[in-house]
């Protein structure tokens, strides 16, 4: 009895806490973006209390799931598309749709020297390279797009192997069942590890990756004060780190 | 408006193909192994049993974390790939299979162990003190006497692997005639809104589901039937 009263004083006082705690938003964030925007959100709250609670996917995938009403009150998107689509709608507020970063493609490779440039490509002296659903995750249509530009596609497509989402991508990679991978050069910030080739502007349509206040975000405190914040210097810092670039910079 | 696409039609033959393959090298390795868990006495037995079953129970993520390291190129699946000059057995038909007979395995085991155990010593020691030889016993009496409970562990074999999802999402990479089943290409239809052609597949499924218990339900009934 004293044991299951002290439960219940306990949980009475975090409940207390909850509700004397700032509000809480909902945000689908494009994989790519997953390391930037858990830095964001962390900064986020020490400034400001709120917390924001990320979910990482494919974006068509969060994309799907908002038009089917899922509870998400701001969408990161990897592209400008589909947060475009989503105000045509009306499930997104016309006038918050911004780009808060331009993403750049990687080919990379965990063995040292393999990746040296787009001759790599063309020499194709692996067994698989993986990319992300092009369909579904922008990164993985930039990567068919650069493919495409270089007119390798289909000389290509037979060593093709799609994760869900950028971050299965870079996994396959990362555990060696794929030799090389389009990913995303926010994966490898922080590590010099393996080889790599940026892959230049001209030869893929700017990652252009928009945020947008959903519908249901709307009247949501945190929602607005997350996308306000992630306009901010602060968040505007931590983006440029992950090595992307910033929309009038380029 | 083609309904039938050559997409879908890869992926559903690619499916009934893995499904197949699959069932028959369950049938082969569940077989003597129930045999020996539904016979053997002694505390191992059940600890075999439940590594048989784990499947059951884990999250298919479990497996597939485990089946993508075991099947890449640092792993026995890498060094057996070699063989044939690849890198990995992810992302390959192959490795789909081995994947699936480990998924499946319970399905196939448990029936069949049930129906051996079910049959008790009686038949098998008649069958001896007709001087019928232990491996002859086997096969003219035990596995006649057993046929619902392989009847019911290829239906749910078969079944399971077609229902297969998170483990082929993780190790499969998504490749069209390879690794491209049919769950997972549903799984892409709904990402990429693709609701029409999403739809057929998840009604196909529906139906192939509703027939496969249907059946599983008539073999029931027979089996009591020519048991009472």
């Amino acid at each position: 009895m004293k044991l299951l009263r002290s439960i219940t004083i306990l949980a009475g006082l975090l409940l207390a806490c909850a509700s004397a705690q700032a509000a809480q938003t909902n945000v689908a964030v494009a994989a790519n973006f997953t390391d930037a925007a858990k830095e964001i959100a962390a900064l986020f709250k020490q400034k400001t209390g709120h917390e924001a609670v990320l979910s990482f996917g494919a974006s068509g995938q969060f994309y799907t799931q908002i038009t089917q009403g899922a509870p998400f009150q701001v969408f990161l998107s990897a592209d400008d598309s589909r947060p475009k689509k989503l105000v045509e709608e009306g499930l997104a507020v016309a006038g918050s749709r911004f780009t808060y970063a331009i993403g750049k493609l990687v080919l990379w490779s965990k063995s040292p020297g393999l990746v040296t440039g787009e001759e790599t490509l063309k020499a194709a002296s692996f067994a698989k390279l993986s990319i992300c659903n092009p369909a579904a995750a922008p990164y993985g249509l930039a990567a068919v797009e650069t493919m495409k530009s270089l007119n390798l596609y289909d000389a290509l497509k037979p060593k093709l192997v799609e994760g869900a989402t950028i971050t299965q991508a870079y996994q396959f990679v990362e555990t060696g069942n794929a030799e090389v991978g389009f990913v995303a050069l926010s994966q490898l910030t922080g590590s010099e590890a393996g080889s790599r080739w940026v892959v230049p502007q001209e030869l893929y349509n700017p990652i252009r990756q928009d945020a947008v206040l959903l519908k249901a975000g709307a009247g949501n405190e945190a929602a607005g004060a997350f996308i306000t914040f992630l306009r901010g210097s602060e968040a505007r810092a931590i983006i440029e780190r992950y090595g992307y670039v910033l929309d009038g910079q380029s | 408006m083609e309904i039938w696409s050559a997409e879908i039609r890869q992926s559903v033959l690619l499916t009934v193909e893995l499904a197949a393959i699959s069932t028959a090298i369950l049938l082969v390795l569940a077989t003597p192994l129930a045999w020996w868990l539904a016979r053997a006495k002694g505390w191992w037995t059940e600890i075999i049993a439940s590594v048989v079953a784990l499947p059951l129970v884990l999250p298919p993520t479990v497996l597939g974390f485990y089946l993508l390291v075991l099947l890449g190129p640092d792993g026995p699946g890498g060094w057996l790939a070699r063989l044939w000059g690849a890198r990995t057995l992810a992302f390959t038909f192959e490795g789909l299979v081995i994947g699936s007979v480990v998924y499946s395995m319970p399905f196939v085991v448990q029936p069949i162990r049930n129906a051996f155990a079910a049959m008790g010593e009686r038949p098998l020691e008649v069958a001896a003190t007709l001087r019928a030889s232990p491996l002859r016993t086997f096969w003219t009496v035990a596995v006649p006497l057993a046929r619902p409970g392989f009847l019911t562990g290829a239906v749910l074999g078969f079944a399971h692997t077609v229902g297969e999802f998170g483990l082929v999402l993780m190790i499969g990479g998504n490749i069209p005639g390879h690794t491209k089943v049919l769950s997972v290409a549903l799984f892409d239809y709904v990402e990429t809104s693709r609701w029409r052609e999403a739809s057929m597949l998840a009604g196909g499924m529906v139906v192939f589901a509703f027939a496969v218990i249907l059946t599983m339900t008539l073999v029931d009934k027979r089996a009591a039937r020519a048991a009472a």
